[in-house]
């Protein structure tokens, strides 16, 4: 630009477009299964397209896993188990794992904006929270994998075998490395499926694992959707089963394993109660409300999607957040702007629509800002219901979207009886400036985990996951080794 | 709310309440906004309106009629080789100052700011704080900025710290009364709540951090949550605050997301010399930098912008 005598426009907060530059990914055209240490073509030849939602536009193909190439990534994986990674020290597995952890550091951008393009959230998110905590949970479990005999001192411990599991697509490389982190840290080998719409990040892992000279057939991944993941269910040679999705398909895979001795965790949906009383810090509560559900375009089995807000406060909250909704940017997801980004697939995006009519149709008022969606895309603007009652549609079900139902309160007694009465219980969130409200609400919840003057925040060295139908079995921190562990018999020495 | 403090502003209406403040949710709000990406236009625009919102300061016991008269210069025309560069919105300087300040900008648009009320500490006698203020009025300052009596205000006295902004607030007649609650000093995110609302219910036209004498001044959560007290005064009451950040504030990108803070938490209504100022002395030379990168596609360096 040269100087001129036109003074620009006076700033404002319509930004100028800053998208991240996808020249730092390479996508292959077609991917095959990651297995013993290999890309190999899928047995039946059979592909899927993987698209960006928020665009539509191809990315690539990618193997459909059959029963038979379950069937190579378990023998695989069983011959690794009994083989370099059984017989290997836990401090040399923790060194691999660190070194899954550096790279993963190292390349975050390029995961960041692959993530991104496969699954339609925005960079911000993907840059800031799904890649540094991908990261943290290899080095946290990566410190454990020589102190087991600390982490469950006098048990004589010992890693299942070969582990089965099935990640969701609202957090591709982040559940992943949920899932793969305390497996191999225990000692065990895995058979890894990524959710059909997004499985580039979890095929750009094995580009990782293959620079960092895993053993092959340490970790195996196999694309697919519904049947792969079935085949892996029914599979005789998986010792330990893991998934994380809908509670639907979890309670389907628990029938399954219920025919055979398998130990199973499971990390399933959720309809969260956001609690907010009038002695909070309002500003924070929004902001925290706002994020909770709209964060992922509401893609998170933990959001906050009912707000229980306390009745006194109720008019001044919600006009409040409804102007903070209207500043969310919405667009394109690989602008660093961006707050909320596409829908993750056309199906999703129909789950969505329909609950939405379904509130409108049983008289809940729905509020929507303003916001021109992309002509491209599956797109859904952040919603907010006003007028809803406990006996709705939209405050029973899980939507898994941008929406938000907003319910009142009188009492501190009332807010937890409403915010029990869900079939549901992953987590909870409570704002209030007074503590003893605070222990005395985190005792009644019935909740996997209470958020207090947060929300949706994460570390690796703590807990996760649900009570009723939202699961169980935890990830995070030791309770999360646990579940791939079992305790050995008729041996001697400590350790794995 | 339950456990806030209440106070009636002194041009009527409702009492107003505080809010508290949760000190980890608001810096992590702040920093997701300083992740804000302005770019192209953006910043050409932001790098301007960051000059028309600066109050160009010197506040040293070393200033002089000759130093004052220099700073006034670069106030009117910062950037002598680009004729497009605006104004900055006022100069700052102590009330021995003022006459000279006002002679030399005088026509040009800037505004001359004094600092008045026994700067920067305030522990004088409310007699000799006014007639500080009178002072710097009678020498012909249009704004006026004055501390909050942190004193008053740390051991409770509230009506002393509220009453002596009052009078302050008389005293300038037609000038603007900026008063300084000096951040650093305050210990917490809720007390500088607090303060930001007695301040205005008080009567200041403009509320601003800190004097520039002490560290942990015009940070981003801290602005953050004095715009989100202008926000809960003007929902309460209907009344338009403006505000200043001031120390510390020495980068362009700084400035900018200052900026991107006050716009998406108050609106961009706000983002005008009228409601919105930042205090600083070497931050216009990092904006005017940035205008030649911009301009030039490359950067120059300290020697070709001027010092003062």
């Amino acid at each position: 630009m040269a100087p001129t005598d036109n003074p620009p426009e006076p700033f404002g907060i319509d930004y100028a477009p800053a998208p991240e530059s996808t020249a730092v990914v390479n996508i292959a055209d077609t991917y095959g299964h990651f297995i013993n240490g290999a890309f190999v073509e899928p047995s039946s030849g059979a592909t899927f397209p993987t698209v960006n939602p928020a665009t539509e536009a191809h990315l690539a193909d990618v193997a459909d896993g059959s029963a038979e190439d379950v069937d190579r990534a378990v023998a695989a994986a069983r011959t690794a188990f009994e083989g370099p990674w059984g017989q290997m020290s836990g401090s040399e597995r923790g060194r691999y794992m660190f070194r899954i952890a550096r790279q993963l550091q190292e390349r975050s951008r390029e995961f960041a904006v692959l993530e991104t393009m496969d699954g339609g959230k925005p960079i911000r998110e993907s840059r800031d929270l799904d890649l540094p905590l991908s990261a943290a949970w290899f080095f946290y479990y990566a410190g454990w994998a020589d102190k087991l005999e600390y982490a469950f001192p006098n048990r004589a411990v010992a890693p299942h075998g070969v582990a089965g599991q099935i990640v969701p697509w609202n957090f591709p490389l982040m559940m992943a490395a949920w899932k793969l982190a305390p497996a191999l840290a225990a000692g065990n080998t895995v058979v890894l499926k990524p959710a059909e719409t997004t499985p580039l990040t979890a095929l750009l892992l094995a580009d990782v694992l293959l620079d960092i000279d895993l053993p092959p057939g340490v970790v195996n991944i196999v694309t697919g959707a519904g049947a792969t993941g079935a085949a892996i269910v029914d599979h005789r040679g998986i010792d330990k089963l893991a998934f994380t999705g809908s509670t639907e398909v979890g309670k389907a895979i628990q029938r399954a394993a219920s025919t055979r001795r398998i130990p199973l965790t499971l990390e399933l949906g959720g309809k969260a109660a956001h609690i907010v009383f009038e002695d909070s810090a309002v500003d924070q509560a929004v902001e925290a409300v706002v994020t909770g559900i709209y964060s992922n375009q509401g893609h998170v089995c933990c959001a906050g999607s009912r707000l229980l807000v306390e009745e006194s406060i109720a008019d001044q909250f919600v006009e409040r957040l409804r102007h903070r909704i209207s500043m969310l940017r919405l667009g394109d997801p690989l602008d660093k702007n961006t707050d909320v980004g596409a829908i993750n697939s056309a199906d999703q995006l129909q789950c969505i629509t329909d609950m939405v009519a379904t509130g409108v149709a049983e008289g809940a008022d729905l509020y929507q800002p303003e916001c021109d969606l992309p002509d491209k895309g599956y797109w859904f603007p952040p919603s907010v219901f006003t007028g809803v009652q406990q006996s709705h549609t939209v405050a029973r079900e899980e939507i898994f979207g941008p929406v938000l139902t907003v319910q009142t309160f009188r009492t501190a007694e009332e807010a937890v009886e409403k915010a029990n009465n869900t079939p549901y219980g992953l987590s909870a969130g409570i704002w209030t400036e007074k503590g003893s409200k605070i222990l005395w609400m985190t005792e009644k919840l019935r909740a996997g985990v209470v958020w207090a003057n947060t929300y949706n925040r994460f570390d690796p060295a703590s807990p996760f996951g649900g009570y009723k139908e939202s699961g169980f079995g935890r990830e995070g921190g030791m309770h999360g080794l646990a579940p791939y562990l079992h305790e050995r018999t008729g041996v001697t020495g400590g350790g794995a | 709310m339950t456990g806030s403090t209440v106070f009636l502003p002194t041009t009527g209406g409702g009492p107003v309440s505080t809010t508290p403040v949760d000190a980890v949710s608001l810096e992590a709000r702040a920093a997701a906004l300083c992740t804000r990406s302005i770019k192209t236009t953006s910043k050409q625009a932001a790098l301007h309106t960051t000059i028309r919102c600066i109050d160009l300061t010197t506040l040293e016991g070393t200033d002089t009629p000759g130093k004052v008269a220099s700073l006034c210069q670069k106030a009117i025309r910062p950037d002598p080789a680009n004729p497009a560069i605006p104004s900055v919105a006022a100069v700052c300087v102590y009330p021995e100052m003022v006459e000279h300040a006002v002679e030399a900008v005088v026509g040009t648009g800037v505004i001359v700011a004094s600092v008045a009320g026994a700067f920067p500490a305030g522990m004088s006698a409310p007699a000799v704080r006014v007639a500080d203020i009178a002072d710097a009025v009678g020498r012909g300052a249009g704004e006026i900025d004055i501390v909050l009596n942190r004193s008053a205000f740390l051991s409770g006295d509230l009506g002393r710290a509220h009453d002596e902004i009052a009078a302050a607030k008389d005293t300038c007649g037609a000038a603007h009364l900026k008063v300084i609650l000096e951040t650093g000093e305050l210990g917490s995110y809720d007390q500088v709540r607090r303060a930001s609302m007695l301040a205005m219910a008080a009567g200041a036209d403009f509320i601003k951090t800190s004097t520039g004498k002490l560290p942990r001044a015009a940070t981003h959560p801290m602005v953050l949550n004095m715009a989100e007290a202008i926000r809960d005064y003007a929902d309460q009451t209907g009344v338009v605050v403006g505000l200043k950040g001031a120390g510390g504030i020495r980068t362009a990108k700084q400035a900018w997301h200052h900026l991107v803070i006050v716009g998406e938490t108050l609106g961009t209504d706000w983002l005008t010399p009228d409601l919105f100022r930042l205090g600083a002395s070497s931050l216009l030379n990092d904006v005017l930098m940035q205008i030649q990168k911009l301009d030039t596609g490359r950067y120059s360096g300290p020697d070709y912008v001027t010092v003062d």
